[in-house]
């Protein structure tokens, strides 16, 4: 094991370890919801999916099926392919020049690597979320929320007006920014920007909401309002996040994948993979004994 | 007694004197040639210096109207010339052309381009074009600024596009933007100011350009009437006047070379407007 994985490996420990003392066990809360009685359609399937950086292999035959309306948590260690993984949910794998993909990505029972399906259309129906929020600079916040409709021809100013709203109402930053709509989208706090690039992936046709590390930038209060946020577009949305912290793993997600190596190791209900694991290697990384 | 901190402080002290000597040195020639241009050019300069044309020869009087007027339209054909192809170059280079071959050949190309002297450049635009056309021409001279600002263009587009961070690209894409709508909208619209900056410094560096004109837009004492006939221009006139043997049209070489003068400080000024805030760019 390298030096590095060392480090972020006593770091993770450092995280867990409070909860541990707290609960007396190796557990990590779990906020404990009921299970539904009603099965959820699968809304994601992942099948056999390989992913490469030239001739380095990224992801090892990963299958996962993730169901609509729910909030899926990716957890693992640096380097282990989570990114690379939801990256290729929304073919942005694909954008790097020397990756590459083998396997099918399922939306609605269709792959998205199908000849018939563009991946600009694949791109606004599965969203994306950035570790570092990234409003575009030149943009007023107004512009920002709804630069994937104007730029793709949408031009009625009625339907705009009301899309911002909507959209920013959706990513709970309304009241914060409706007096200033025509400021600069970088003039806002971190946490304001990471609001306002979820309301600019809401403002087009969202299903499938991709989040990549959407805190690790933010301050604990900005990660909570975001984490609020994840909670009530649950209702209407299917979310992917990756994620470093196990708590918030915990916190907002039903089913949780722990990932190493480019492999799926586990991947369950959040409150069965955090109190009972059923690998080894799981529970080790869940508890900071890991390597 | 050798002391090492004296040793040393005496060694600083020396050295930031030097180069502040050396700063002062540099600037006496800039000032004493402002100082110059403006002293004699400015006891001509009227409004119908401004506005007139040359008097014949022998009567004083008259003024480089259309040669002002030949300057502008020379470097608006040559901004038709070589913004469009420098701009769309640049941005092949930064966003299609990383690593391969034909982009490395282009930017080789470019660069020695930009190296070449602007005679060469006038040659270049003479065969091409006064010769088939068997004329000198305003369509001539701009082309051959045109073909100067090219590899200009081409590489500050291309600095300032590559500036833009990959992750606003990324942000774009994922909101299912094509990528050339992210290039036009997005990235363009963000590299905008920088690459405005690019054009202008590039305007002021040909707009005094004087070797290309030379056989090209040739010179003209009258008012020009289309792009297709020889063309007045400051620099050339400038030259013209300055060799010529009468003492009015020596100082007006000079009127003529403070009007340049101030033009290409005017553009170069409007470039420092736009790029006041370098971190704009980025933001």
């Amino acid at each position: 094991m390298s030096d590095e994985t060392a480090v972020k490996d006593k770091k993770v420990r450092a995280a867990v370890e409070p909860t541990i003392a707290k609960s007396e066990t190796r557990k990590i809360e779990v906020r404990h919801e009921e299970p539904s009685t009603e099965k959820k359609t699968t809304k994601v399937k992942v099948d056999d999916a390989c992913a490469f950086f030239g001739t380095k292999q990224a992801l090892f035959s990963v299958n996962m099926e993730i169901a609509e309306k729910e909030v899926t948590a990716i957890i693992g260690p640096s380097g282990c392919g989570k990114s690379t993984l939801i990256r290729c949910f929304n073919r942005m794998h694909e954008t790097v020049p020397t990756a590459k993909f083998t396997g099918d990505i399922l939306l609605d029972q269709k792959s998205i690597f199908a000849p018939t399906m563009d991946p600009v259309v694949v791109r606004r129906r599965i969203g994306m979320v950035f570790q570092k929020p990234t409003p575009f600079p030149t943009l007023s916040i107004y512009e920002n929320v709804i630069v994937g409709l104007t730029l793709n021809g949408v031009r009625d100013k009625k339907v705009l007006d009301e899309k911002v709203e909507w959209s920013l109402r959706k990513a709970a930053l309304w009241d914060e920014v409706k007096d200033n709509l025509q400021k600069p989208g970088a003039a806002l706090s971190g946490g304001q920007q990471q609001r306002l690039c979820i309301a600019r992936a809401l403002a087009v046709e969202l299903e499938v909401l991709l989040m990549d590390e959407p805190c690790s930038a933010l301050d604990p209060i900005s990660t909570s309002k975001v984490e609020e946020l994840i909670h009530e577009l649950r209702q209407n949305y299917t979310i992917i996040i990756v994620t470093h912290n196990m708590q918030q793993a915990a916190r907002v997600s039903q089913k949780t994948a722990f990932m190493l190596n480019g492999k799926l190791v586990e991947y369950d209900a959040t409150e069965k993979v955090f109190t009972n694991p059923s690998n080894k290697l799981t529970e080790d990384y869940i508890t900071g004994r890991f390597g | 007694m050798f002391d090492y901190q004296t040793y040393r402080r005496w060694t600083d002290r020396t050295m930031v004197f030097l180069c502040g000597a050396a700063a002062f040195i540099a600037m006496i020639p800039l000032v004493s040639l402002l100082a110059y241009v403006i002293i004699r050019g400015v006891k001509r300069l009227d409004w119908t210096f401004l506005t007139s044309i040359p008097t014949p020869v022998g009567i004083t009087g008259g003024g480089m109207g259309n040669a002002i007027v030949g300057t502008i339209t020379l470097v608006i054909i040559a901004c038709c010339v070589g913004l469009p192809i420098g701009i769309m170059a640049g941005i092949y280079l930064s966003e299609f052309g990383k690593k391969n071959k034909f982009a490395w050949c282009v930017r080789f190309t470019a660069d020695i381009l930009s190296g070449v002297p602007s005679i060469v450049t006038g040659i270049v635009a003479y065969t091409l074009i006064v010769r088939p056309m068997h004329n000198f021409s305003a369509l001539a001279g701009g082309v051959a600024l045109g073909f100067m600002m090219i590899p200009i263009v081409t590489r500050t587009t291309e600095e300032l596009v590559k500036l833009v961070p990959h992750s606003i690209r990324e942000a774009s894409w994922a909101l299912g933007v094509s990528q050339w709508k992210t290039i036009l909208n997005v990235v363009i619209r963000t590299a905008r100011n920088g690459i405005l900056t690019g054009v202008l410094l590039s305007i002021a560096r040909i707009a005094g350009e004087t070797a290309p004109l030379l056989f090209t837009a040739f010179n003209n004492q009258f008012w020009p009437h289309g792009i297709n006939e020889p063309t007045a221009s400051l620099t050339v006139q400038v030259f013209t006047y300055a060799i010529s043997p009468f003492k009015d049209w020596q100082d007006q070489a000079w009127t003529g070379a403070l009007v340049l003068l101030i033009l290409v400080l005017a553009v170069n000024m409007a470039a420092k407007l736009f790029f006041k805030n370098p971190r704009q760019l980025l933001r």
